[in-house]
Parts: C-alpha cells; sequence; structure tokens
C-alpha cells in the first residue's frame, strides 16, 4: 500500500458518506492532506487531536478526518478552541477557518486569540472570496477584482493576514500555498509542534467562484498563477523594493517562542494552590 | 461521638454571589464572560475564586459571543460551565445559544435583566428579556429558562440550572433582574451532600458502537466528551445519529422531535412553582423575580384586609408552568400579573387561561421596580 493510501485508512472517517462538497480543481483538499500528513509527522494519537472549524467551505472540510471535530459557527471558531484548549490543555487543537470566517465576521475573534497567544495552529484557507455563499467579496479579495458583490471592482484594500497576526501578538505566522504542497508540509509540521498561538495562511483557489470572475480560464491557470505571483521570503527580501509588490512572499514570518496561555494559566494555578496548602 | 449539630453556615451575600456559591456547589469548573453591569460581580467572584479550585478555569473573553463560545468549548470537553451577563450581551449570545441548543451542550448562562432595549438602563431593573430568553436565537428549539425571586433562590436555582442542564444535556438560561442580583441579604449555604448534583450521562458502550445523536426512549443521548477516545463529529448543521449532517427529512424530523421531547416528557420534573394561599384564592397572582416578593407582601396585606388572594411564584418560566397556572385560573375569578416589562409572561397566562377567567396585567418600564401596594391597590380593585 501506497503511503498516501495508509493515511487515507488511517486518518479520514470510514463512515463518512463521501463525495466530498469541494469543488474540482480547489485547493481546500491539499490543505487538508498537508494536515494528515503532518499530523502524522508529530505521531499524536488521533484521540488527542481536535480539530475545530468555522462556518464555509473550509469549514466543512473537518467531517472528513478522524479526530474529535468541531464544526462551529461563523467567524467564531477560535472562541470554541480557546475553551476546548483552557478545559484540556493536553489536547492538540487545529482550527480551520476560510478567509471571510476568519477576518470579516471573525476578525476580533483571531486578534484577540493571537493577543492572548492561546496554545493552537489556526489554518486560514485563504480563496479571497465567499465560495460556498455563490462569490461574494471577502475582506481578502485584492482591490479592483470582480466578485458577486463587487460587479465593477472592488474598492477596498484587502487585509495582509500576515502582519496582521504579526502585529496582534502571534507566536509563529507562516504562508504557505496548495501549490506548494511540500513547503506547506514542512510549515505545517512546524507550526504544529510549538508552543502558543500558530497561524498558518495558506492560498487555496478558487476556480469555481473567483476565477470565473476574474478571468482565469480554469483551476490550473489559477495555480499556475499562484507559483507565478509568489516567492520564498529569503528571496523576496533580496529584490528591490520597487520589484516587491509584484510579489507575495511565502514562508515563516514570525517565530516566537512565548508560552501559551493555558501554560502560564497552569504556572499561576500551581502558584496559588501551593499557597494555600 | 455525639457530634454536636454543626450550625448551618451564614452568610450575607449579593443575589450575584449567590450564583457564584450555587455554580461552585454544583461543580462549575469553567467561567467564560465579558463584563457588563449588572452582572459583573458574578464574573469577578469567579475570577477570584476559580482559580483556586483544583480543576477551576477563568476566562475573559473579547466579547459575549466568544464568552459562550469558549463555554460551549469548554462544555463540549466534558466540564461544567456557566457564563452571566445582561440584555446587551444576551443579545450577542443568542447565535451560540442556538447553537448549544442544537448540539445539545450542557451549560448555564445567567442573564441579570436591565431596562432596554439596546444600551437601555444599566443599573435599573427589569423583566424584558423573558420572551428573548424562550424564543431569542433562531429556529425551533426546546429550551429551559428558570428564575429566581431572592438571594437564597439564587443559589438554588443555579444548582437547579447546572442539573438540569447536565440531566437534559440543554442550555439552562437563569434570569435574574437587577434586584435581586444586587439585594444583600443573609442566606444558609447548605452543608455537603444537601444537594443532589447531577452530572451529564457518558457513553457505556465503546466508540466503534456509540452513536453520538441516537433516538433512545429517554430523548436524552450520552455525551462523549472531546478526548475520551470516542473523535465524534459535533456540527450546528442538521446530523443524523452520528453527528454527520444531513439533508434527509426522515432524520431531520426524528432529531428535532427528539430534542422536543426530550424536555417535554420531564415536564413534571421541570416546572417549579411556588404556590402560596392558593387553596381558596378568588384572586389569584402569577409572578416571577422580585415582583414575586412584593407581591407576598401584598398577598400578606390583602388577606389581612379580608381578600382571599393567592400566589403563584414561577421558578420555571419556560417550558411554562401550564398545569399550575391553570388549576389557579380555574378557581380563581382573576389573575393578576405584575411584571417589570409591557406584558411578557401575562401573555403566557393569557394562552394557557385560554379566556376562562380575566387576566389583568400590571406593567412597569421605567426602571423602578413594582411595589406591594402597587399591586395592593390592583386586589382592591378587582
Amino acid at each position: 500500500m501506497s503511503e498516501v493510501t495508509q493515511l487515507i485508512h488511517q486518518y479520514l472517517r470510514h463512515n463518512k458518506k463521501f463525495p466530498h462538497v469541494l469543488c474540482p480543481g480547489c485547493g481546500h483538499g491539499i490543505a487538508m492532506g498537508s494536515i494528515v500528513r503532518s499530523v502524522h509527522a508529530q505521531g499524536w494519537s488521533k484521540d488527542d487531536v481536535v480539530v475545530v472549524a468555522g462556518i464555509g467551505c473550509s469549514g466543512r472540510i473537518a467531517v472528513y478526518m478522524d479526530f474529535n471535530t468541531v464544526h462551529t459557527t461563523h467567524g467564531r471558531a477560535l472562541t470554541f478552541a480557546t475553551g476546548i484548549k483552557m478545559a484540556k490543555p493536553e489536547m492538540h487543537v487545529i482550527v480551520i477557518m476560510g478567509d471571510g470566517d476568519a477576518l470579516s465576521i471573525g476578525g476580533n475573534h483571531l486578534i484577540h486569540a493571537a493577543r492572548k497567544n492561546i496554545g493552537l495552529t489556526a489554518i486560514i484557507l485563504n480563496n479571497n472570496i465567499y465560495g460556498m455563499t455563490g462569490g461574494q467579496c471577502s475582506s481578502t479579495t485584492p482591490t479592483g477584482d470582480f466578485s458577486m458583490t463587487t460587479p465593477y471592482g472592488q474598492l477596498e484594500k484587502s487585509f495582509d493576514i500576515v502582519e496582521l497576526a504579526r502585529a496582534a501578538g502571534a507566536n509563529f505566522v507562516a504562508r504557505g500555498t496548495a501549490f506548494h504542497a511540500q513547503q506547506l508540509d514542512r510549515i505545517m509540521t512546524t507550526a504544529f509542534g510549538r508552543p502558543g498561538f500558530n497561524l498558518v495562511e495558506v492560498f487555496t483557489p478558487c476556480h469555481t467562484q473567483y476565477g470565473r470572475k476574474n478571468k482565469f480560464k480554469n483551476p490550473v491557470e489559477m495555480y499556475k498563477h499562484i507559483s507565478k505571483t509568489t516567492m520564498p521570503l529569503e528571496a523576496w527580501s533580496k529584490l528591490e523594493p520597487e520589484k516587491r509588490a509584484e510579489r507575495t512572499p511565502v514562508g515563516v514570518f514570525v517565530e516566537r517562542d512565548e508560552p501559551g496561555l493555558e501554560e502560564r494559566y497552569m504556572e499561576m494555578k500551581k502558584k496559588l494552590l501551593g499557597s494555600a496548602q | 461521638m455525639a457530634q454536636a449539630k454543626k450550625k448551618r453556615t451564614e452568610i450575607f451575600a449579593l443575589g450575584n454571589e449567590a450564583v457564584v456559591e450555587g455554580a461552585l456547589i454544583a461543580g462549575c469548573t469553567f467561567y467564560a464572560g465579558y463584563p457588563i453591569t449588572p452582572s459583573s460581580e458574578i464574573m469577578e467572584i469567579m475570577a477570584a475564586r476559580l482559580p483556586r479550585t483544583p480543576e477551576g478555569v477563568f476566562l475573559q473573553m473579547e466579547d459575549e459571543i466568544g464568552s459562550l463560545g469558549a463555554a460551549i468549548g469548554a462544555s463540549l470537553a466534558g466540564r461544567k460551565v456557566m457564563t452571566a451577563t445582561s440584555g446587551p450581551g444576551f443579545s450577542l449570545m443568542q447565535e451560540h445559544i442556538g447553537y448549544a441548543c442544537m448540539v445539545e451542550s450542557p451549560l448555564v448562562i445567567v442573564n441579570v435583566m436591565r431596562g432596554g432595549p439596546s444600551t437601555g438602563l444599566p443599573t435599573s431593573p427589569s423583566q424584558g428579556d423573558v420572551q428573548q430568553a424562550r424564543w431569542g436565537t433562531h429556529g425551533d428549539h426546546p429550551i429551559i429558562v428558570l428564575s429566581a425571586s431572592d438571594v437564597q433562590e439564587c443559589l438554588e436555582m443555579t444548582v437547579r440550572a447546572f442539573n438540569m442542564a447536565e440531566k437534559y444535556r440543554t442550555p439552562v438560561i437563569l434570569l435574574l433582574d437587577e434586584v435581586t442580583a444586587h439585594t444583600r441579604e443573609k442566606i444558609f449555604l447548605p452543608e455537603p451532600g444537601e444537594y443532589e448534583i447531577l452530572e451529564r450521562a457518558v457513553p457505556s458502550v465503546p466508540p466503534e458502537w456509540f452513536k453520538p445523536y441516537e433516538d433512545t426512549a429517554r430523548g436524552v443521548p450520552p455525551v462523549a466528551p472531546i478526548g475520551a477516545g470516542y473523535r465524534t463529529h459535533i456540527t450546528g448543521l442538521t446530523h443524523d445519529p452520528m453527528g454527520y449532517p444531513t439533508q434527509r427529512p426522515d432524520e431531520i424530523n426524528t432529531a428535532m422531535h427528539r430534542m422536543f421531547r426530550k424536555i417535554d416528557q420531564f415536564f413534571d420534573d421541570i416546572q417549579l412553582v411556588d404556590e402560596f394561599l392558593t387553596e381558596d384564592a378568588e384572586i389569584g397572582i402569577v409572578a416571577y423575580g422580585s415582583v414575586a416578593r412584593s407581591a407576598r407582601l401584598a398577598v400578606t396585606k390583602a388577606r389581612e384586609r379580608g381578600y382571599k388572594v393567592g400566589l403563584i411564584t414561577l421558578k420555571t418560566l419556560f417550558p411554562f408552568p401550564k398545569p399550575s397556572v391553570v388549576a389557579l385560573a380555574r378557581k380563581a375569578k382573576c389573575i393578576l400579573v405584575p411584571e417589570m416589562n409591557m406584558g411578557q409572561m401575562s401573555r403566557e397566562v393569557k394562552r394557557v387561561n385560554n379566556g376562562a377567567t380575566r387576566v389583568r396585567t400590571i406593567n412597569r418600564v421605567d426602571g423602578s421596580i413594582i411595589t406591594p401596594s402597587e399591586i395592593l391597590k390592583s386586589i382592591t380593585q378587582v
């Protein structure tokens, strides 16, 4: 049996009725594969992993994985995950959100989870659009691009997730893409094994909703576009400042080792309970 | 051998403090909240007390949506959880109240009602959230709403709220008003073991046999906490017995009816009222919260003057205690419903009364309490 087949048998639910909800060419499945491979690389028991997901296409992928899975409300996945981590700090908590989910309706929860530095890995599957609701613009739709609700072009600026998470105080911030699957595996494996709040942004193309509105003929073109417009952070940093705008850097942007909220809380408890005796 | 009988512990406490005592007695080990007047004392005392208990976790979240989200997360992980808020925060919580109903997550929400709508009257009493507590979140759902009229009852009803949440695997809302929450009076702390403390049922079968939302006779499926080896899927989507999303009408129908049945078939256990001089009552009063206290004094004074008045204090607001109220309506010539809103519970009284007897309302929405003399005046005017 090939390794891939083995992992499918080991980590995907056998009793869940496939086919899945994702469209042909969607990058979410690649991200899900990366999550599975990275959990496997950590050697975690499936019983100790919780996947908490929000609402949207990204939210639907939790159900296929054979972990403790919680499909929550729109934008609030991080709040549930915070409660789970504080209640059971020994669990490995992975949160899957979309761009509209994490940044628009859930923006407040995102910055506060990062500020609290709660011990979990947040994965934002960024496809620049609201996919499940039919292709409306999100807070990461690039300026000038088209969607069902920006038929004359997006006027607003888009969020830079990496800069937002860095400023909010996340321990670890990285960006990967569904095109660079092996790099994504490395980033996720690193993120899973770390303390505090870890955020991984993943560029994943949505041809069904975003692509058709923005002159991408097929999903392959969208993957090629990702390949052409991104660049490893190290190489990007060496570019002339005026050339940087054309490319989006991918890689690891922030690496801090501050203890997570749950660790600091247990420390405080230990002191309090010690002094009571 | 002959141990002197220990005197019961008395404390001088606010209603809000009594809620915390009740929660800790009931086994609450997790609190997530956001400050809001007039409920903040509950949060502040929890912040001081929970970290000093072996398992206790206290969390201040970024808003009330997040507070209830964190509380549900902890409940799914096996904790007994609580949050407290007031009107504006309660409005924000509606989204997650629906989620908790849908995934059948046991938890307790205390809403110390203040005047509304909107920011309203931050430190004045009201009972304006009664129908919101029942119907605030979207979609058809069963829910339990309790109330307390004095500080001792705040403690007792909090314990009961936890017990019902665990027993019926449902969110339970405890509605207090600002008067009850901020009244300071002497109460007795129960002796250990005085209250029966209930725990949620956990699966007795191995993971491969477990169906998290199975339709059982009792209607309340056992809960497998996150991390216990059952690896269930929890979703706010309508789900099948395995917890997976479904759009099949037969599966949806079974799930929805079970959700209602688990509360409906235990009405006797859930619907709590206090009856005061109702046996021979010609005038009946139905009240709850701090207004019930005013009503009780009014009844005593009216009796002194020869009026045959009786009082039903509703401790359970929803599911509405129909049998007790109907029994009173059958024997009384008139029912008075005093409340600090424009008539929210009187709608329920009128509904179950079904035109059998006269129903009069006494309403106040100016941030002032309904006094015994106001109720007494209405009694004499009947």
